[in-house]
Order: C-alpha cells, then sequence, then structure tokens
C-alpha cells in the first residue's frame, strides 16, 4: 500500500477484499448500506480515495458515481486526496485546548517538516491535521497516528513520536 | 473508578467495576466475574416482562436527553409483523465526553450483553452497533468481544440453545459528530449522509430501513444486565437527591482538575465533591472558574453555580444547566471564557450536517461575530447580536445542534459578560490559556 498511490486505478473488490465486502452486505437489506464500509475499504487498500475508486464502489454496490461522492465528501475521515504516510490527527477542541493542545498541533507541524496544516511534508510521510473532539478528553491531548490512539501527548513528547514513526 | 485512577471510596462502582482489569475483557473472564446470567435469565422471559423491569427500575437514556429506557422499549410494536432493529449508539463525539470508549475498552461483554437483552425486550434479532470512525481502540475490542461471543453460541441462531436468533453487527462511522443524533445515525447505516430525519415518524414506526427500532447509548445499554441480575428495586434505590434521578452515572471529567477521568457515582452527588474530592480539584494556585457539567452542548456554570450543583437531570436544570452526556469540563481561573465560547462555537459550526439554515448560518456567523471581538475590533452592539441570532437558532431547526451552539454562547456572555466587554473596551488581546 502506498499513501501516494496516483498510478491508474485498478480494481480494489476482487479477491479476497470482494468476499470481505459480501460478508459485510449480507448483514443488511440494502446494498447501500455496504457504503460506509465499502469506503472504508478502498481507503484501507489504497490509501486514500479516487475518483475512479468511487466509481467502482458506485458500480460494486449499483449506486451512481455522484451518489457516491457526495456522501464521501460528507465524512470527514475519508482522504479524498493522497495524504502524508504517517496521517496525524490533533484534537484541539476546547476540553483540549484548554489543557495546551494547540501547542501539541504546532509541535507535530514543527518537527515533521508539514508547516501548515493539511499539508503534506516534502518527503511524503507526514500530513497534520487538526481535529474536533477525538472522544478521549480526560487523556489531554489525544492523538491520532494512522489507527495509533495516543493519549497525554504534550508538546515535549512530539519529537520523540514523530522520530519513533520516521525509524 | 475513576480509571486511570484507583476507584474513590464515594464511587459507586457498577459500571467501572473492572475497568483497568484486562481479563474481564474477554468472555472467559467475564462469565467469570458474573457475565451472561442476565441474558440467560431474560432468554426464559417474555418480552414485556423484561420492559417492564427496567420500566420499574427508573432507568433514564445516558446519551444525554435522559429519557425513560423501559417506556421507550413499550414503544416498540407488540405484534412483530415484520423486522426490527437496534442501534446502539457509540459515536460519542460530545466534547467532554469519554465513558463509552472505556465501556467498550474494558467491558466489551457488558454492552454485548445489554445489547442482546435489548433485543429480545424489543423483538430485535439484529443489533448495530455503531462505532465512531476515530475509537481504533475501542473497535478492536468490540470486534474480538463479538467474535468470542458468536463463538461461544451466545450470539447467533440459537442464542444460548433457547432457540432464539440474536445478531450483532459493528458499524464504523466515518467523522461526523452529527451522526450521534439518533436519525443522523440511521441514515448513516443505510449508506446516506448524516443528516437527521424530521420526526415524527419516531424510530419506534420507522426507523432504520424504515422498519421498528429502537436507540440507546452504550452507557444505558450497558447498565441493564445488572438491572436485571440485581432487580429493579435494587437500582431505583441508588438516589440522592430526587427519586426521578436514580441508578449510578458515569461522569467524566476534564479540563483544568488534577485528576481527569471517569467516576461513577450515584445520582445526585455534588458536583461540587466530585470537582474537589474525587478529581483532586483545578490545579495548584488556581481558583474554578467556570464548569460544563454535561457535555459541551449544556450551559456554562459559574462557581458559585458549579458548587452549588447537584449531579442528576433536575438538579443540573436548578443549577442553570444541564446533566446531558455527563462530560464534566472544569475552567480555572487562567481560561479565556470568550476564546473557549468561539472554540465551542467553532466545534458545532464544523460540525452542523447543514440542512437547516439558522444552523448553516448561525453557527458560522457567531464564530465569525466572536472572532472579531477576539482580534479586538468588536463593538457594544455584537453581543447583542449573538444573543439575538443565538435565539433565532433555538428551537426553529430539526435537531438540536443549533440549539447546542447558542447555549455556551448565551451562558458564556451572561455568567462571564465581563471577560467580553474586556475584548470590546480593547483591555483584553485574544491569548490561549495553557494548563
Ligand atoms: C447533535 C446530537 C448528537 C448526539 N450525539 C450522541 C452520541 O454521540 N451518543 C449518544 O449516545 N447519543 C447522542 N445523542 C442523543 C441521541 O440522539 C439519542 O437520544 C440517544 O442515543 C438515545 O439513547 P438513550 O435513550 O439511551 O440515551 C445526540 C443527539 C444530538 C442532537
Ligand atoms: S440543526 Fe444543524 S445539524 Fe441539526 S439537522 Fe439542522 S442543520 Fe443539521
Ligand atoms: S476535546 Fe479533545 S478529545 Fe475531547
Amino acid at each position: 500500500m502506498s499513501a501516494h498511490d496516483t498510478a491508474p486505478h485498478t480494481p480494489v473488490f476482487t479477491g479476497v477484499v470482494r468476499a470481505k465486502l459480501d460478508v459485510v452486505l449480507a448483514r443488511y437489506p440494502t446494498k447501500r448500506a455496504g457504503l460506509l464500509p465499502a469506503l472504508w475499504m478502498v481507503q484501507e487498500a489504497r490509501g486514500w480515495i479516487s475518483d475512479d475508486a468511487m466509481a467502482e464502489v458506485a458500480q460494486v454496490l449499483e449506486l451512481t458515481p455522484a451518489y457516491v461522492k457526495g456522501v464521501a465528501t460528507f465524512y470527514t475521515m475519508y482522504h479524498l486526496h493522497p495524504v502524508g504516510k504517517h496521517f496525524v490527527q490533533v484534537c484541539t477542541t476546547t476540553p483540549c485546548n484548554i489543557c495546551g493542545a494547540e501547542g501539541v498541533a504546532e509541535a507535530f507541524l514543527k518537527h515533521t517538516g508539514c508547516g501548515d496544516l493539511g499539508a503534506t511534508s516534502p518527503d511524503g510521510k507526514w500530513t497534520v491535521i487538526e481535529v474536533e473532539c477525538l472522544g478521549a478528553c480526560g487523556f489531554p491531548t489525544p492523538v491520532l497516528v494512522n489507527d495509533d490512539f495516543l493519549e497525554n501527548v504534550t508538546a515535549e513528547k512530539v519529537p520523540e513520536i514523530v522520530k519513533k514513526y520516521s525509524a | 473508578m475513576g480509571y486511570p485512577h484507583k476507584s474513590h471510596p464515594k464511587e459507586t462502582v457498577v459500571l467501572s467495576q473492572y475497568f483497568g482489569d484486562a481479563e474481564a475483557r474477554t468472555y472467559d473472564g467475564w462469565v467469570k466475574r458474573g457475565g451472561y446470567q442476565a441474558l440467560q435469565k431474560v432468554l426464559g422471559m417474555t418480552p414485556v416482562e423484561v420492559t417492564d423491569v427496567v420500566k420499574a427500575s427508573g432507568l433514564r437514556g445516558r446519551g444525554g436527553a435522559g429519557f425513560p429506557t423501559g417506556l421507550k422499549w413499550s414503544f416498540m410494536p407488540k405484534e412483530k409483523s415484520k423486522p426490527h432493529y437496534l442501534c446502539c449508539n457509540a459515536d460519542e463525539s460530545e466534547p467532554g465526553t469519554f465513558k463509552d470508549r472505556e465501556i467498550m475498552r474494558w467491558t466489551p461483554h457488558a454492552l454485548i450483553e445489554g445489547c442482546a437483552i435489548a433485543q429480545l425486550a424489543i423483538q430485535a434479532e439484529v443489533c448495530f452497533i455503531y462505532i465512531r470512525g476515530e475509537f481504533t481502540d475501542p473497535w478492536a475490542v468490540m470486534e474480538k468481544a463479538v467474535e468470542e461471543a458468536y463463538a461461544k453460541g451466545t450470539l447467533g441462531a440459537n442464542a444460548m440453545g433457547s432457540g432464539k436468533r440474536i445478531d450483532m453487527h459493528l458499524h464504523r462511522g466515518a467523522g461526523a459528530y452529527i451522526c450521534g443524533e439518533e436519525t443522523a445515525l440511521m441514515n448513516s447505516i443505510e449508506g446516506k449522509r448524516g443528516n437527521p430525519r424530521i420526526k415524527p415518524p419516531f424510530p419506534a414506526a420507522q426507523g432504520l430501513f424504515a422498519l421498528p427500532t429502537t436507540i440507546n447509548n452504550v452507557e444505558t445499554l450497558a447498565a441493564v444486565p445488572h438491572i436485571i441480575n440485581r432487580g429493579a428495586d435494587w437500582y431505583k434505590a441508588l438516589c440522592l437527591s430526587n427519586p426521578k434521578s436514580v441508578g449510578t452515572k458515569l461522569f467524566s471529567v476534564c479540563g483544568h482538575v488534577q485528576k481527569p477521568g471517569n467516576y461513577e457515582i450515584t445520582l445526585g452527588y455534588p458536583l461540587k465533591d466530585l470537582i474537589y474530592d474525587m478529581c483532586g480539584g483545578v490545579l495548584k494556585g488556581r481558583t474554578l472558574k467556570a464548569c460544563i457539567p454535561g457535555g459541551s452542548s449544556v450551559p456554562f456554570l459559574n462557581r458559585e453555580e458549579s458548587e452549588g450543583c447537584l449531579l442528576d437531570y433536575e438538579g443540573c436544570v436548578a443549577a442553570g444547566s444541564m446533566l446531558g452526556s455527563a462530560g464534566c469540563i472544569v475552567f480555572d481561573d487562567s481560561a479565556d471564557m470568550v476564546y473557549q465560547t468561539m472554540r465551542l462555537a467553532k466545534f458545532y459550526a464544523h460540525e452542523s450536517c447543514a440542512q437547516c439554515t439558522q444552523c448553516r448560518e448561525g453557527t458560522a456567523w457567531t464564530v465569525r461575530i466572536l472572532q472579531k471581538i477576539l482580534d479586538g475590533d468588536g463593538t457594544s452592539k455584537d453581543l447583542d447580536l449573538l444573543l439575538d441570532l443565538a435565539d433565532q437558532m433555538t428551537g426553529k431547526t430539526i435537531c438540536v445542534l443549533s440549539d447546542s451552539c447558542a447555549a455556551p454562547v448565551v451562558s458564556g456572555i451572561k455568567k462571564f459578560r465581563g471577560e467580553f466587554e474586556a475584548y470590546l473596551k480593547g483591555a483584553r488581546r485574544a491569548q490561549v490559556a495553557v494548563a
């Protein structure tokens, strides 16, 4: 899997992935209900969800590409553009904010070389964004690095975290 | 228990008894701790009998609205002519709230058992547990626990050998606070944008896939096995103040306290004791300025109101706020209330599903005005404008997200007007409060 996979689209829903989708589809009375799970499967396989991938999802679930796009854009966790290999989400909502979360976000921007929120670092390794409440406000600041949920991150701990993932 | 801290002697430990105990996560470990006895018992009862026990217990929904759970279940059609569904709301995204995460991380089988019992009560063969996309750890724990429960025959076509079918599936959200609203959650499962629906029809008539559906919060469902095991009278007797508010409740405490975490108390417990005793008070050398007792959607309490507030549905209203989801956010005197009000409004502006004009425009406009005040460009008219706008945003939309944005603005201006005025006079510059 490459986060920067911009090569021509090859089908995602073949072999085991197709089988996995079929298991999921059996749970629902409509094919449409497989949409969020299918989009997750694309993102897991390709790192992001391209227009071509959305068209494939549409075909598999018998929906229109426009419908799929309309739903995909509603949800913030789907990447509709390629992102860095390590995707960092820092909570900066009020409870974390009053415990120093903005400093944590700044530290990530600085130490990953991303510079700006949402921008990917020149080496393609990092993207850092601020997100709203991660549902772990008692462990400020919670940070998601891809699927790793880190708790009690302080600005001081950021260089060490960046180093660990860069290794 | 106050995970990650040890249990405080004044907590009433029911739901949180096994937080931090890794063995309790496994099927066998759970059974060893008395797990699945309640389900066994319920398999021998009629749906009405189960519902009546929950009704008699006085349990109210822990997702925010506090609606009586047994009564909600009783709205489901008694004569089953088409499939029924149960939805478990594990979307937990209300700023300040992090209790459902702990229930799922430590006691996944408590939730599975609670869901299974509710399914039998409402005659739903299928339950979808909707877990927010960011909850990667709870997802992994729940996935394993559901697999185990199937492998043991507790779930499936012949649940515990009863001949009854109980199916349970996890459904992953993808980043949208609004999907915690019950009808938005159903749309999301159906593969649609998470837009709340106009009610009626209510979910018990036309819910998920337009079929009769009940939706309950994680904590609500996790309490059910205890009620079945120990009886409605036991639960009802857990009460320190108003008899309409019974049982234990997990309070997630965060912000400027020494020991943030989840604390399980009997309803009616004083907020003052939760903050100063259980959580060790505010940080050294600081004083309490404000508290939001029930998640970011409810009004601020100032220090005096906080210190007089009893933590139950009625007590929080009497103090000037609401119990909500029991996400207790504590602010000490270092907090800039103008900045934090803006930050809360920004949350709602970001999370508005944009169906209703008042909400879509109102939340964004509120942020712009507050930002202008913070930038030192505000005028005395802006506070009136904010209040007027908040009024336009309250009680006029499909769901209450719009009202939720107005709550901190109105209470912030009312209770901390001096801080807003200091900005208007240019006496204060925006500064980010640090811990
Ligand atoms: C904007 C909005 C967000 C909500 N978010 C949640 C949530 O994350 N979790 C939850 O359990 N209930 C949430 N609710 C409340 C649900 O709509 C619903 O009342 C609740 O899940 C019912 O369960 P209960 O009766 O067990 O409390 C939200 C409501 C609104 C209006
Ligand atoms: S109030 Fe806001 S979030 Fe709720 S339905 Fe209307 S636009 Fe959507
Ligand atoms: S506010 Fe940061 S996790 Fe809730």
